[in-house]
């Protein structure tokens, strides 16, 4: 039990596109060594323009994410509108920091369009809630490193929404082949102003 | 040792009023006028600032406050009162901010404080607040003017008046209102109003005038009040 972030391993990838975000993870639930389930959620949808993604322990991201579908619910009923992405990643920030000396043992990867104008966004933080926005792709992961070398390589700016799904693909698909506790298929959510399409993909089974 | 009364001293009378809170809003219409216009591209709040004798200092106090750099303030009825709720929105507005790092919404910021004033007409040992507010400010696409009552109702307005004669204020404006004010005419408008059951000359320095439009929310300082002044005489 070294690292708590390993014991259930996850892979959680988001890019911008041309108008457009795409996120993606992997399926397995570990313990450890031992495979549990090969359908395992880490990808959450907070609305029709937002989705949330949790590197990291599985049950503080089952947590994490109820508890800000909560505050989002109330925000959305109190204003009568949909979030920005940027609010909601100080909201993120915001839970994180409030359980600064009893941390959840989580990364969010926050993909979303601007409810307004569409704009794409997307954006990392550390366990504690220091967030990291960035114009090209954002990585969490046991596989981390990995993901960080084929984004690099394979990103490009600008990519239509067809493209950017491969690339998405292709970057988490190989990165998650180099590390033992991610894998076992992805799923990939692209998001666009007027639709969401959402693609699961057979990998290397192991 | 801070021991509080357990119930509460606004109670409903036989005929179904909370005769506290009308007893408030008689404490609101028997002070100073106050005046919030809405117009096209921004809202402006005026407001009296006579005061009892010629020895007051009245560069000191200001009855027109900020609330963020968006949103503005402005009461009739008692001061102290006002002063504590200006410290509550405040603290709202910088909370939100905190949370979202986003400026709070003028309707979000308006049913916060309404609720503020809420409370104190049903918590333990507490009176509800002898003021009404008014409360402009620009979201982002459009100007907003609210007013909050003692009871924590709150209306938004596209032109009401306050205080004493806010009766033939809101007459006044009736008839002067329209949907194409510009906030130049607003400003004009809002100082007429004033004027209307204005004891005396007026001055610069006896009346105080707050704007917000999208670059944010400004008193006037006596120089620019005294531009349109001129431009009424």
């Amino acid at each position: 039990m070294s690292n708590i972030f390993e014991y259930n391993g996850s892979a959680v990838v988001a890019m911008v596109g041309k108008e457009c975000v795409a996120i993606a993870a992997d399926r397995r639930l570990g313990m450890q060594a031992q495979t549990v389930t090969t359908d395992f959620k880490k990808i959450y949808e907070m609305n029709n323009k937002l989705y949330v993604g949790f590197y990291g322990l599985a049950t503080d991201a089952q947590t994490v994410s109820n508890r800000l579908k909560f505050q989002l619910n109330l925000y959305q009923l109190r204003e009568n509108r949909l979030i920005k992405p940027k609010a909601f990643m100080h909201m993120v920030s915001n839970l994180l920091y409030s359980r600064r000396f009893g941390y959840y043992f989580i990364e969010p990867v926050i993909a979303g369009l601007d409810p307004k104008t569409n704009d794409p966004y997307i954006a990392t933080m550390d366990l504690i809630g220091c967030p990291m926005e960035t114009k090209d792709f954002v990585v969490a992961g046991t596989c981390s490193e990995q993901l960080y070398g084929m984004c690099e390589s394979l990103w490009k700016p600008d990519l239509e929404p067809d493209d950017l799904f491969e690339t998405i693909s292709q970057a988490l698909m190989n990165a998650v082949d180099r590390d033992a506790v991610s894998g076992w298929g992805a799923v990939v959510q692209v998001i666009e102003k007027d639709q969401i399409t959402t693609r699961t993909l057979k990998s290397r089974m192991d | 040792m801070t021991e509080r009364y357990s119930f509460s001293l606004t109670t409903f009378s036989p005929s179904g009023k909370l005769v506290q809170i009308e007893y408030a809003l008689q404490a609101v219409a028997a002070g100073a006028p106050s005046v919030g216009i809405k117009a096209k591209n921004g809202v402006v709040i005026a407001v009296e600032k006579k005061h009892k004798s010629p020895l007051y200092d009245e560069t000191t106090i200001n009855k027109i406050e900020s609330v963020n750099d968006h949103i503005g303030i402005v009461y009739s009825g008692m001061g102290p009162d006002f002063r504590l709720l200006v410290r509550k929105a405040r603290k709202i507005a910088v909370q939100y901010y905190f949370n979202y790092h986003e400026s709070i919404p003028v309707s979000q910021l308006v049913q916060k404080v309404a609720a503020v004033m809420q409370e104190y007409t049903q918590s333990g040992g507490v009176r509800p607040f002898g003021v009404s507010l008014l409360i402009a400010g620009f979201d982002e696409d459009r100007p907003y003017l609210y007013q909050c009552d003692p009871s924590g109702a709150y209306f938004a307005w596209k032109a009401t008046a306050m205080g004493k004669n806010y009766i033939n204020g809101k007459t006044f404006l009736e008839k002067r209102y329209n949907e194409d004010l510009e906030i130049e005419d607003a400003v004009h408008t809002a100082i007429l109003t004033l004027k209307e059951g204005f004891d005396g000359q007026m001055t610069e320095d006896n009346i105080e005038v707050g704007i917000a439009n999208v670059d944010g929310f400004q008193r006037l300082d006596p120089a620019e009040v005294k531009d349109y002044l001129a431009a009424i005489q």
